[in-house]
């Protein structure tokens, strides 16, 4: 890693893949979904760049792995080409074959050689109640590894931030009210300890796996993405749910679901969240175009800064 | 690396050494392991929780109705049981029946995350322990000396199986979607049923789904279980712990509440009925305040102490009738001992689960349990499948109610799962979790004894201390 071959080459060359042939297989499938009309180009430029000094470190805080579990549902590209092809993924918790201190000593010594350059992706939230004691996260030299202290350490290095999934970005659940733990978001958590790295959150309990990959690939290839006030990026999070819903033109009717399995009607009155809440979600639709929150139930308003309280209760009209 | 140290020398005979893991990875969440080892085995063992959310102080408050939701988000692997167990106590406390399509459309969401979660485990999280991934990140660093036994095409054949798995776990994700709306955390499963009524359309796009993953859970997962146990046959006799068993039983197979997985508990070698009433959780050694040791989940109260002396796990001890228990798929095997399948009991020579006798409570054995399981499951969807109603409805609407008190019980994949709520003026006054992992990974309790993964260390061999393999393996056969 000392000399100029980078780590993801050597990734190819291990596995016999030839570039042209993986960017290929790439900018074929990407172009079956919707993502690829902004990000086709984007895409395949990406993995290039990403094919350069860009490993990601990917930690975890008060979170429950959904975040993780959601991007394993990546179909363009599919999670076996992004783990194995796309990005360097050098730290993973729930994938990575190393445990204890082989894995802590790779994370600090790949922070360290990539300083400045590396993504980290935090998923979960952060304590900073009772000294970080509410998440530890590892130990080396006999010393306890706080997530606080974490992020903290790799923020500084990092070139960038994703701040996967409510949690990590706005505190979600864990920061909810009754919490003791202190939890906290990423932005939030920067802005205390004057960390000046960029963020880029990508929001929702647990985001779309477009989201993240998307995000990363704008990235590697156009830099930071075009931001909201909430600091997520426009092209995924700049819609109205309920103004784009295929049951508007019901409400504009005035017919409205009356109870939670009617498959017509709006759902304002059973509760959805639709009219508060920015994403693509109605759209882009869940697990591969299977479904989405809407058309099965309501909108719960997942990727809002103020979930869970300020979309609590689910089921009562706003 | 160790290799490379002359401190990697076999250890003097008699002396006892320390060895820390932490993380342990591949598994949901935050735990630390530290063994003493003498003589090559490990003699004294314990297991940290080292994360704390607070989701039962969160809950208190709420309306009861976002508590499926809310308590969804303990685990992004099995949402869908925390969804189950919640809405169970909400049925409960609501006094609502379902209908039988709100039925079987709920266990067709939960029975596809079982597969999901099964693969995903076997495949994602547990299989580096026994082959090597490809020579790249996240695959690796690994051990220097990983203990990895099977010859190069085995490997491969494992590899090539890694990344299908990878997708057939996805393919279960667009199953649960199907009927709960999207996956992590489904919509679709609320008091009163299910929100989404199966149409034709849904149902075959559910089948035509299901048809590979059965394939593939037949074809190749229940056979690479069973390729496993040649080479690593000595994980068939460690790594047992107490072969005590708790069990609450999950998938209603018919609307008296008959479980496709029977509710039972096996103690001290005995059978019995579960009573909700002889579960108590003990705290002596988590970091939660001593006035709250001892209580049943109904009269339980969640008080963090983060500095308590003393203390080295956030999670509390739950007991059955005083005694340590585990939970999971070998738990319910054993409890519920059905026959294996055809292969199964053409490589163990052996026609029902209990018939494996003490070789199941192993680390291997908990492998071969869950694989036996999934195809189990595997066979049960297929007859919700016959049974689902396209456009029968499976929802009974239900008012919150002014109090009242609800119990959940039901299975997540990696074990039993306990949801209680105390309802009082519409609001939740009270609600307690008690997960498979609480039950697996718990500390030593007020009367000391260890919790059943610390006990199920005891003995298992480490040769090498530097690369610690079997502790992870004995870790993860747990799937916490």
């Amino acid at each position: 890693m000392k000399n100029e071959q980078t780590l993801p080459d050597k990734q190819q060359k291990k596995l016999g893949i030839s570039r042209r042939g993986f960017l290929k297989t790439i900018t074929g499938t990407a172009a079956g979904i919707g993502m690829s009309q902004v990000f086709n180009p984007a895409l395949v430029s990406a993995l290039e760049k990403a094919l350069e000094h860009h490993p990601v470190l990917w930690i975890q805080g008060q979170g429950c792995t959904g975040c993780s579990v959601s991007l394993l549902n990546s179909v363009d590209p599919s999670i076996a080409d992004v783990l194995l092809k796309v990005i360097s993924l050098q730290f993973h918790p729930t994938i990575m074959a190393s445990e204890g201190k082989t894995a802590l000593e790779n994370l600090y010594k790949i922070a360290e050689e990539y300083k400045g350059k590396f993504s980290l992706a935090v998923e979960g939230a952060i304590p900073m109640a009772a000294g970080g004691k509410y998440c530890i996260v590892g130990e080396l030299d006999h010393k306890e590894i706080t997530m606080a202290d974490m992020v903290k350490d790799l923020g500084n290095k990092a070139g960038s931030v994703l701040a996967v999934g409510t949690c990590a970005a706005y505190g979600g659940i864990p920061a909810a009210e009754g919490n003791v733990t202190g939890a906290t978001g990423v932005m939030k958590f920067f802005k205390y300890y004057g960390i000046k790295t960029p963020v880029v959150n990508i929001p929702g309990c647990p985001p779309h796996p477009d989201w993240i990959v998307g995000s990363i690939a704008h990235l590697l290839t156009k830099g930071l993405p075009e931001l909201d006030s909430d600091g997520r990026p426009t092209i995924f999070f700049g819609e109205n749910i309920h103004d784009n819903c295929p049951h508007l033109d019901e409400y504009d009717a005035g017919e409205m679901s009356e109870k939670l399995s009617d498959a017509k009607g709006c759902r304002m009155d059973l509760g959805c969240k639709g009219p508060d809440t920015y994403a693509d979600c109605y759209k882009r639709k869940w697990n591969s175009g299977m479904n989405w929150c809407v058309d099965n139930a309501v909108c719960i308003g997942c990727v809002e800064p103020g979930f869970p309280d300020g979309s609590s209760p689910f089921y009562e009209p706003a | 690396m160790a290799g490379c140290k002359p401190q990697a020398a076999p250890v003097a005979a008699g002396k006892k050494i320390k060895v820390a893991i932490d993380p342990v990875t591949r598994i949901e969440g935050h735990l630390k392991v530290e063994v003493e080892v003498k003589d090559g085995v490990v003699v004294d063992a314990r297991i940290f929780g080292g994360m704390y959310r607070g989701f039962e102080q969160i809950l208190i408050g709420r309306d009861p109705r976002d508590a499926s939701q809310i308590t969804q988000r303990i685990c992004g692997v099995c949402p869908t049981a925390h969804a189950t167990a919640s809405a169970l106590a909400l049925d409960d406390a609501f006094k609502v029946k379902l209908t039988k399509n709100g039925r079987i459309a709920r266990n067709l969401i939960l029975g596809a995350n079982f597969l999901q979660s099964h693969i995903l485990h076997f495949y994602h999280l547990a299989a580096l322990d026994y082959v090597n991934g490809p020579d790249v990140a996240p695959f690796i660093p690994r051990y220097a000396k990983n203990d990895i036994r099977v010859p190069k095409d085995i490997n491969d054949v494992a590899v090539g199986q890694y990344l299908e798995a990878l997708e057939m776990r996805k393919i279960c994700h667009e199953m649960v979607a199907l009927l709960g709306g999207k996956m992590p955390h489904v919509q679709g499963i609320v008091v009163g049923g299910t929100t989404e009524i199966p149409t034709r359309e849904a149902l075959n796009a559910y089948a035509e789904r299901f048809k590979i993953v059965k394939k593939f859970i037949l074809e190749k997962y229940i056979p690479i279980v069973y390729l496993l146990a040649g080479p690593y046959g000595d994980l068939l006799k460690t790594g047992g712990g107490y072969q005590n068993c708790v069990a609450w039983g999950v998938f209603p197979m018919d609307d008296a509440g008959n479980t496709l997985l029977k509710r039972g508990v096996f103690t001290d070698g005995k059978d019995y009925a579960v009573d909700p009433a002889l579960i108590k959780e003990f705290v002596k050694y988590s970091y939660f305040d001593d006035s709250t040791t001892g209580l049943n989940p109904s009269e339980g109260r969640t008080v963090p102490a983060p500095y308590k002396e003393g203390a080295y796990s956030f999670i509390k001890s739950p007991r059955y009738n005083g005694k340590p228990h585990q939970a999971g798929p070998l738990a319910r095997m054993w409890v519920t001992n059905p026959e294996l399948s055809k292969i199964g009991q053409e490589k163990l020579g052996v026609k029902k689960m209990r018939d494996i006798g003490d070789a199941a409570f192993s680390i291997l054995g908990r492998h071969v349990a869950r694989a036996e399981e999934t195809a189990m499951v595997a066979d049960a969807v297929e007859q919700w499948l016959a049974e689902a109603q396209p456009g029968k409805e499976t929802f009974v609407p239900a008012p919150i109610p002014d109090s009242g008190e609800g119990l959940g019980l039901t299975e997540a994949p990696r074990g039993c799962l306990l949801h209680y709520i105390d309802i009082k003026d519409q609001k939740i006054a009270n609600y307690q979790v008690t997960s498979a992992t609480i039950w697996n990974a718990n500390p030593m309790d007020d009367m000391g004894q260890r919790g059943p993964m610390e006990q199920a260390l005891i003995g298992v061999p480490v040769p090498d201390p530097e690369n610690p393999v079997n502790v992870g393996r004995l870790i993860r056969s747990f799937d916490p």
